[in-house]
């Protein structure tokens, strides 16, 4: 059988037999899309984690209360409170060489209301080297001063969405909120950040720490402690620096009995990197397992329509075709097949992950649009060959028989 | 002699049990001859005509086709023959869904030689000019009569100018004027000199043929010409 014809008789196949031909392709087009779009959002997610930590400031140092090792975080990053961690202490670690700055701080919950306008907000006890330690910057007004924690000032500075969202276009600045009916006096505005994490820091506000421990809270213990260092090589000195002051103010003399731990952003970056590579793979998983059930529709589609083939081939071995017209024919068909239908999910796939990332970026999240070439290449090669195999094998079976026994089979 | 068949045996192996759908069957057709073959189902005649063309193999038995003995024969030179020296006219006329008229009549052209495909849609035109169907080059089977899509399987066997003509029950699916029509046919084409080979259960289809072979349980058990002929032309059979 001459080529020119033959593709002309795949085409016209593929055309004649639209719902047989798409119910196949939609099974390629389905795995080879849920691919790829899976895999864009676990790397645009780990970029988005990393990116946020890397966003802190990469020179951190960061203190937790608690005990860790090395396979994993303290207890206290699950939120169990722990109480070994003193303000006392970040003002000793401020006296080491290397360290630019050092913020302790505790978080709460609260309703924070002005006039008519109530909300529920973190909001965050902070000492004055905030600024310095993460890198901000606040649009109005001042931040946090060192007398305001000793006075124990009601002053509070406002995230850039919270003062946005109590008081709208008027200025905040000198007006009194209140944060669980105790009255602040607005000194300040943050510039917008972006979220991280998991929390909105626009949508936070600030505190002086002690104001926090004990008017808000009655602790005397702070969540954690931030350290910005110089410069990076001196980030494994800074952090042995720290654990030995750590360990003198708490008179700790056996360091497996540490009560607390100190991590790089470097160290955190890396757990960080783990973690997400297992969130990857577990996409990796939940994208093979569509991929499996694409490929079962393809192969549910071949069988279905094999009786029907089965004929077809038969009466083309009656008018003079050869196995080798019949195997080049259900060859070319299931590539062509295959391969639009691998074509479509590709396109299909980018369409999808470009839309999530559109949907996050409006957000506010700075979600990156990824595509993985290897997702591409792996689902069109994995969905291409589910097609090609299950295109010829039944038409392999069939073209065996006799011209009769084919035609035969009702 | 086109056809000559000796001692044909055609054995069929289910579940260990061995059926024997031919035993020891010999014949001779010469070019120009319509031949019915008769017979009870199960006698043995469809497997008969689709050992003489070639859709399956015969068990033992020494056939020669056109003057070639079959048994040289490999598949692809089997294709070959189906192809270009077979015309096949089944009883479900077995045409591809979905495909044109003119598509079907032109589908053994594309397992033929390279030949000018101009050419083969003209002569299908032809045919189906012949066979009143021109108008419905372009529709699809299934807008078709029953009689209409028998009409095409039978432009199709045409198409490559084959040696001999194989109708397994022609008529087995038409209503008695279709029936009419596709027999009218048959014996035209015979007319204008060609083969052809008829199975059919039918005695007054099969004696539109010139001669018939009866056969039962696997042997033929008569073999006369046809005295009186019906002529298609004529009127209603039956």
């Amino acid at each position: 059988m001459r080529l020119s014809n033959t593709l002309k008789y795949i085409w016209g196949n593929l055309v004649l037999n639209k719902s047989r031909s798409f119910l196949t392709m939609l099974g390629i087009i389905i795995g080879v899309a849920a691919v790829i779009s899976i895999m864009s959002v676990g790397a645009s997610a780990q970029d988005l984690l990393l990116a946020q930590v890397k966003a802190m400031g990469t020179n951190l140092i960061g203190i937790l209360p608690g005990a860790s090792d090395d396979q994993g975080p303290p207890s206290s990053a699950f939120g169990i409170e722990i109480t070994t961690l003193k303000y006392e202490d970040a003002l000793d670690i401020k006296k080491l060489p290397h360290v630019l700055a050092v913020c302790s701080y505790i978080t709460g919950r609260g309703t924070v209301s002005y006039q008519k306008e109530a909300y529920e907000f973190n909001y965050v006890g902070l000492t004055p080297d905030y600024p310095v330690v993460e890198d901000t910057a606040f649009a109005a007004g001042r931040f946090i001063k060192q007398e305001d924690l000793d006075n124990l000032a009601r002053v509070a500075v406002l995230g850039s969405q919270a003062a946005k969202k109590l008081f709208g276009q008027e200025n905040p600045l000198e007006k009194q909120i209140k944060v669980n009916q105790i009255v602040f006096k607005v000194v300040g505005v943050m510039k917008e950040r972006g979220a991280s994490g998991l929390q909105n820091q626009d949508e936070q506000i600030y505190i002086p720490l002690k104001t926090a421990q004990k008017i808000m809270l009655g602790i005397d213990y702070v969540a954690y402690i931030r350290a910005k260092i110089d410069r990076e090589e001196n980030i494994a000195p800074a952090t042995e620096q720290i654990k030995q002051v750590l360990r003198f103010r708490h008179r700790i003399k056996d360091p497996a009995k540490d009560d607390f731990s100190v991590r790089s952003t470097a160290q955190a970056l890396d757990i960080l990197g783990t973690v997400t590579q297992a969130l990857k793979s577990f996409l990796v998983a939940v994208a093979a397992i569509s991929l499996i059930v694409g490929g079962i529709g393809i192969m549910n589609i071949m069988f279905v329509t094999v009786n029907e083939r089965t004929k077809e081939i038969g009466l083309r071995k009656a008018v003079g075709a050869k196995r080798k017209d019949i195997l080049l024919q259900f060859l070319l068909e299931s590539a062509a097949m295959t391969l639009l239908g691998g074509l479509v999910g590709i396109i299909l796939g980018i369409l999808i992950s470009a839309a999530i990332a559109l949907g996050v970026n409006y957000f506010g999240y700075d979600w990156k649009f990824i595509i993985t070439p290897l997702a591409v290449f792996l689902s069109t090669l994995m969905a291409v060959s589910v097609g090609l195999v299950f295109g010829l094998w039944p038409a392999n079976r069939a073209s065996l028989l006799s011209p009769m026994d084919a035609l035969r089979r009702q | 002699m086109l056809i000559k068949l000796e001692n044909i045996t055609k054995d069929y192996a289910d579940e260990g049990l061995i059926t024997s759908a031919l035993r020891g069957v010999a014949l001779e057709v010469k070019e120009g001859e319509f031949v019915a073959i008769m017979g009870a189902s199960g006698s043995g005649k469809s497997t008969l005509m689709h050992i003489i063309g070639f859709l399956d193999k015969a068990t033992s038995g020494k056939y020669s086709f056109d003057g070639e003995d079959a048994e040289q024969f490999i598949d692809s030179k089997l294709a070959e023959i189906r192809n270009r020296k077979i015309g096949f006219v089944f009883q479900a006329y077995n045409l591809l869904a979905r495909t044109s008229v003119l598509d079907n009549v032109l589908l053994p052209t594309i397992y033929g030689p390279r030949l000018d495909k101009k050419t083969f849609e003209k002569n299908a035109r032809q045919i189906l000019e012949k066979l009143n169907l021109s108008h419905r080059a372009n529709h699809q089977p299934n807008q078709l009569s029953g009689g209409e899509q028998q009409r095409v399987a039978i432009a199709r066997a045409l198409i490559n100018e084959p040696r001999l003509i194989l109708a397994d029950e022609p008529t087995g699916n038409l209503d008695s004027k279709s029936g009419q029509e596709v027999m009218e046919i048959l014996q035209d084409l015979n007319e204008e000199g060609h083969t052809i080979v008829m199975v059919t259960h039918e005695k007054y289809v099969a004696e539109c043929a010139r001669r018939i072979l009866t056969l039962k349980d696997g042997q033929i058990v008569s073999d006369d010409q046809v005295a009186a002929r019906h002529i298609a032309k004529d009127g209603l059979i039956k």
